[in-house]
């Protein structure tokens, strides 16, 4: 798999204040690439840098294999994380000026506009200004002026902010139909259990570095202690305590259960599962057992704690 | 269609549809002739009488005064020298005069000269004064004549009047007064591009905060350059402006022209003619009215014309720019007013060069500088112009005006470039400063 944007050692400097210091990201195609990281750690710049809104100090943005040229606004689609649109302009108008900037011809911005409107059930808008409508509604013609170019790369910030749960909910289904019809996302959020349902990729940036890439399998596997959650219902508790101690670290436990087992998390160092497993097996019945993985949650605090 | 002319597109409808536009457009010409026709209603009404009593001592005065009452109508002399002093004083009031003229009884001239008294409650206007003194003195002076025994009728067949003619040296006959209706039309073209720049600058800097208050301008830069947004919006609110003007003329120009027939009142040029044109115009009307005309077409109107339409694209850009970068900078209107300063001073300093200094002398040091400076010339230079100006110095300033209109989109585009993406706070100058470097 190619990668549609690669990012080179870009850096950007405000005054004295670094904002991206040699940040390289290489984003696949076809992916779904969550660009996380705290408030304030270069995310928004980077995002600009893309959309060729300001010009990186140093490095190269590299799209699809050439180098990034005012042409390519037409293959990006930016939802940015400060929305808005003009207050007292007509919708259909509106999509229309801002689907022409982005290079669609007026009858091919009008056949997209109709697709859209109908698919998100929207075509009683069309005339209405943005002022008369609510601001999810406004979100959503928004995210409507994003995808309208087909562009081969989508950028969202925050995309379900604003959003109640049903329409979050449809905006995650558009954006999964849209990458199976080829597009990239690169998908900026803090909300982790987001980034855990839809990314296959991830990049941390932290106070202008980037600390983390990689494919969200791989950095979990990195990311693992080799600690097991384990229940298990024993008659001789102190005996099992004892057993597994001289070998292993435990403590306690928490996760849901039928049963009045006893729960503990167990790291296993250098040790097979089968070693535990086998002394476990022979102090009581096993309920529970299950390897401890790390979320995007608990990397995200562990790295930027750190 | 290319992008920059879709946003022209786009800002000048935004702006034509506008209601405050729309109102502005039809209101504000009606407005206009409102006034204009309250008052030139108001100065053809006759004014009411004032009564003037005098108390002459002497005597020697009040046929002076009394023997005006017929020519005129503003003020009624009534000759009260019978009556009391005192008790006239304390009837002012009451008696509804304007005012009392005390004349004293004295021995000769000089005592004159300084012991007359105006009394009165309310202060009189300059020329109602200036017309009492101008009737004792000549009648002091007739006196002095008389005393030494000189023919008056002599003297005042000797004095003579002189009406220079102007000629130019083509060998053309020139009006005195000219030079009135030339300021008046530099003036005039002056004004209006000051009243765009201000009205329509503002409309730029107000629509440039509300993309960035409505935060599209991330959507709007992340399709096209900040430099084309801002070159688009300032060329389209232009086009609306123009328009607005063009509709301004016809309808002020009919409304106008049916006023005039409607009241029968003089709204028309004619009722601004200086004295001395009216001196000229009593001693030979129908000559002067031709030569008038003829020199009126004789200005030039070509280079009026074009002058007006170069330095006023020039100076509504540059200035305009620097609107349009203010707007980027700020976050809303109030937060303006500190940078929009320095943008308004030299606006109204070459209107105030232009009306006091280019009408005494319109090729003056002081002149010719502030029609050099970009940021003055388009209205000096304007002023300047009917006056005929060397093409030489047309030439420099528009150089200069245009070179400096490079510099200041520039310069605006790189303000505007980062003050559009800046949020929360306002900036200051020093801030402003190093954003030109980022």
């Amino acid at each position: 798999m190619s990668n549609i944007l690669e990012v080179n050692k870009v850096v950007k400097q405000y005054g004295d204040y670094v904002a991206l210091n040699e940040v390289s990201l290489m984003v696949p195609k076809g992916s779904i690439y969550g660009l996380l990281g705290p408030n304030g750690a270069g995310k928004t710049s980077l995002i600009r840098i893309i959309n060729q809104i300001t010009l990186p100090d140093s490095g190269e943005i590299i799209l699809d294999g050439e180098k990034l040229q005012p042409k390519h606004v037409q293959y990006i689609g930016y939802l940015p994380e400060e929305r808005g649109l003009y207050n007292t302009m007509k919708v259909g108008e509106q999509c229309l000026y801002l689907a022409q900037m982005k290079g669609l011809s007026k009858a091919e911005a009008k056949k997209q506009l109709e697709y859209w409107f109908e698919r998100l059930e929207i075509q009683g808008w069309w005339n209405k200004k943005i002022q008369e409508l609510s601001k999810g509604m406004a979100q959503k013609i928004q995210f409507v002026v994003c995808v309208l170019h087909k562009p081969k790369l989508l950028i969202f910030d925050e995309p379900f902010s604003g959003f109640d749960p049903v329409n979050a909910n449809i905006i995650k289904d558009e954006i999964l139909a849209l990458r199976e019809e080829g597009a990239t996302i690169i998908f900026s959020t803090h909300r982790m259990e987001s980034v855990e349902e839809l990314c296959d990729h991830i990049a941390l940036i932290h106070k202008s570095n980037k600390l983390i890439e990689g494919k969200l399998d791989d950095v979990k596997r990195q990311f693992k202690t080799n600690s097991f959650e384990v229940g298990i219902l024993s008659e001789n508790v102190e005996g099992l305590m004892y057993a597994i101690t001289q070998k292993f670290t435990v403590g306690p436990a928490n996760f849901k259960s039928l049963n009045n087992e006893l729960k503990l998390e167990i790291q296993l160092g250098n040790a097979t599962p089968n070693e535990l497993l086998n002394i476990l097996t022979q102090c009581g019945q096993v309920t529970h057992f299950v390897e401890k993985i790390p979320s995007v949650n608990d990397i995200f605090i562990q790295t930027v704690t750190q | 269609m290319s992008i920059i002319s879709l946003i022209i597109k786009r800002e000048f409808i935004a702006k034509v549809r506008n209601k405050s536009f729309i109102v502005m457009t039809f209101l504000s010409p009606l407005l206009f002739v409102g006034i204009a026709v309250f008052v030139a209603y108001l100065s053809s009404m006759k004014a009411d009488t004032k009564r003037i009593a005098i108390h002459d001592e002497s005597g020697m005065f009040v046929k002076e005064f009394t023997s005006q009452n017929n020519k005129n109508q503003a003020y009624k002399y009534l000759d009260l020298s019978l009556i009391d002093l005192k008790f006239l004083k304390d009837s002012i009031t009451n008696e509804s005069y304007e005012g009392l003229l005390y004349i004293p009884k004295a021995n000769n001239t000089k005592d004159f000269e300084s012991k007359i008294q105006f009394i009165s409650n309310s202060s009189p206007s300059m020329s109602f004064i200036e017309n009492v003194q101008d009737v004792i003195a000549s009648k002091l002076t007739k006196n002095n004549l008389e005393k030494a025994h000189l023919d008056t009728l002599a003297i005042k067949n000797a004095q003579s009047k002189v009406n220079i003619s102007l000629t130019k040296a083509s060998g053309e006959e020139s009006v005195k007064g000219l030079n009135e209706i030339k300021i008046g039309i530099g003036g005039a073209f002056g004004y209006l591009i000051m009243m765009f720049i201000i009205i329509y600058g503002n409309m730029v800097m107000r629509s440039v905060i509300e993309e960035k208050t409505s935060r599209i301008v991330e959507i709007i830069i992340s399709s096209v350059k900040p430099f084309q947004l801002m070159m688009g919006k300032i060329i389209g609110t232009s086009l609306a402006g123009l328009l607005q003007f063009f509709i301004w003329a016809i309808i002020g120009m009919s409304l106008m022209f049916a006023a005039s027939v409607f009241f029968g009142v003089n709204v028309g040029p004619t009722a601004s003619v200086s004295p001395e044109l009216m001196h000229t115009a009593q001693q030979e009307m129908t000559g002067t009215a031709q030569m008038y005309i003829k020199e009126l077409w004789n200005l030039p109107i070509a280079s009026i014309l074009v002058g007006f339409v170069i330095y006023f694209i020039g100076g509504y850009f540059l200035y305009s720019s620097f609107y349009a970068a203010i707007g980027a900078a700020v976050d809303n209107q109030t937060d303006s007013q500190q940078f929009l300063l320095p943008i308004i001073m030299p606006l109204m300093l070459s209107v105030y060069v232009g009306f006091f200094t280019v009408i005494n002398d319109p090729h003056g040091t002081i002149a010719v500088v502030f029609s050099m400076i970009p940021l003055t010339s388009p209205i000096v230079m304007l002023m300047r112009i009917p006056f005929g100006v060397p093409l030489w110095q047309i030439a420099i300033s528009v150089t200069l005006l245009f070179g400096s209109f490079f510099f200041v989109v520039w310069f605006a585009a790189k303000i505007y470039r980062i003050g559009i993406l800046m949020y929360g706070k306002k900036p200051t100058w020093s801030e402003m400063y190093r954003w030109l470097k980022y």
